[in-house]
């Protein structure tokens, strides 16, 4: 579970930061830069989260070993915290994005109008409301992500599901071990969204 | 699953003949080989999609209901679905569900041949699964409609069934299309987690072909293009679809 939680928090904080950045650069009047940020939110959305963990635990230990040699540190996790990082921040990216686009033009005039630059306008004007607007959507998000940690399976890294699914299989009781995890996740992520539900409700206006 | 101690780096150069020569299991070249996970990649996304759709749209209706049976039913059908990660579901509907059925499991475990199995376990599981994700999409198409639609259809007379199907149905559908789009390439996708039962589906002929040819890179490229032409595929049909059932007056429309 430790496992499980280590994932979803790293790609929760990288996935936001580089999503901020991507949904910026996105809609940036620079051209390259909004399609090359364009490029890597399609990309990253179009292709199954199995194949972006299989992909990155076949990058992520060759560039490694080029770089540093051999790595104190288990491949497997470093190769699911990149992935799982890199991926979010395309879905956090457009989460975002919506969340900036939902920014009246005004706000933006009235920054600019007071001698603020563009990059000040976004750091202090607009993204402080974009983030409060769209909580309840990272939050969202950050449940599914919570859930698809558990695809770290795929390339034999053992969080919690992993876990007791090599318990059961060990000892014969797949059938219970199973369910309990499954009964496991419905808690947690049944009782976060009834939270980001009652959040919801007092942001609402 | 490959072993990074031994990872063959880009350094080595790509070499796109591995899909020309005869795949280890004698079925044909390497080509053919990814041929079969493409098909059943779309195998099991389009059976998933015809349960998900169908279950999907009942369970979309029930909550839309009125009294209280069948909208609790229903929210809780979407909220236990939701709320469990896909990996877990299939797992449950592989290993779970044909022991706890009495009678079946042994049929099913005896009768079928694995391939089957693992088709049939995650066909239900991905339809079942995108089933509440399709409801939610059914509900708030049925919702955007406004109380008045379902007022004037019961004025006219007709009764619950009546309404929904001629009348609120329809209309819901169309507006809902975009989103069922985005749905089904989710279902295309979440397909991928069955090579964890074994399904030789796409992404897992990939990582056999890795394996068998230390090949990886090509392997996943080519495999991660063939994502892509499904996805651009179903978008371009997915816009004509829109194009000839759109509404004048309603979103897309004129």
């Amino acid at each position: 579970m430790v496992r499980t939680f280590q994932i979803t928090v790293t790609a929760i904080v990288v996935g936001i930061l580089l999503g901020t950045l991507i949904a910026v650069l996105r809609l940036s009047k620079n051209s390259i830069l909004s399609s090359l940020a364009a490029l890597y939110v399609n990309g990253f959305r179009s292709i199954p989260l199995v194949m972006v963990l299989l992909w990155f635990y076949l990058l992520v230990p060759s560039v490694i070993s080029k770089i540093v040699g051999q790595p104190n540190m288990d491949i497997r996790l470093l190769s699911a915290f990149v992935a799982f990082s890199l991926f979010e921040a395309s879905y956090y990216a457009e989460i975002i994005r919506a969340g900036i686009q939902s920014i009246s033009r005004g706000q933006v005039s009235a920054g600019l109008a007071l001698g603020m630059t563009g990059g000040q306008t976004m750091r202090l004007i607009v993204l402080p409301q974009a983030f409060r607007r769209m909580t309840p959507l990272l939050l969202t998000q950050a449940i599914i992500l919570f859930q698809d940690t558990s695809l770290v399976y795929v390339i034999g890294l053992a969080e919690f599901f992993g876990v007791a699914y090599n318990t059961g299989n060990r000892d014969g009781t797949l059938v219970e071990l199973l369910l309990f995890a499954g009964a496991v996740y419905l808690v947690i992520c049944l009782s976060a969204s009834t939270l980001v539900r009652i959040l919801q409700k007092r942001l609402a206006p | 699953m490959h072993d990074p101690q031994i990872m063959p780096t880009l350094a080595a150069g790509l070499d796109w003949n591995i899909f020309f020569q005869p795949a280890f299991d004698g079925s044909g070249n390497y080509l053919r080989f990814l041929f079969v996970g493409f098909q059943w990649t779309l195998h099991v996304a389009i059976t998933g999609w015809i349960i998900a759709f169908v279950v999907g749209s009942i369970v979309g209706v029930f909550r839309t209901l009125p009294g209280r049976v069948l909208p609790a039913l229903g929210t809780a059908y979407v909220e236990v679905f939701r709320n469990i990660p896909l990996l877990v579901q299939l797992f449950l509907w592989y290993f779970v569900f044909p022991d706890i059925v009495p009678g079946f499991g042994t049929w099913f475990k005896q009768s079928l041949n694995p391939l089957i199995q693992q088709f049939v376990a995650g066909s239900l599981c991905l339809g079942f699964f995108t089933a509440a994700r399709v409801a939610e999409q059914v509900r708030s198409g049925i919702n955007s409609l406004g109380t008045g639609q379902r007022a004037a259809g019961l004025a006219l007379g007709f009764n619950i069934p009546q309404v929904y199907q001629l009348v609120l149905l329809p209309v819901a559908y169309r507006i809902i299309i975009p989103t069922l789009t985005s749905e089904f390439l989710n279902i295309v996708k979440n397909s991928a987690v069955t090579s964890t039962i074994g399904l030789v589906e796409l992404s897992r002929q990939s990582q056999q072909l890795g394996e068998f040819t230390a090949h990886w890179y090509e392997s996943f490229i080519a495999v991660t293009l063939l994502y892509g032409v499904i996805n651009i595929t179903v978008m371009i049909i997915s816009r004509f679809v829109e194009r000839f059932t759109r509404l004048p007056g309603y979103v897309g429309g004129k």
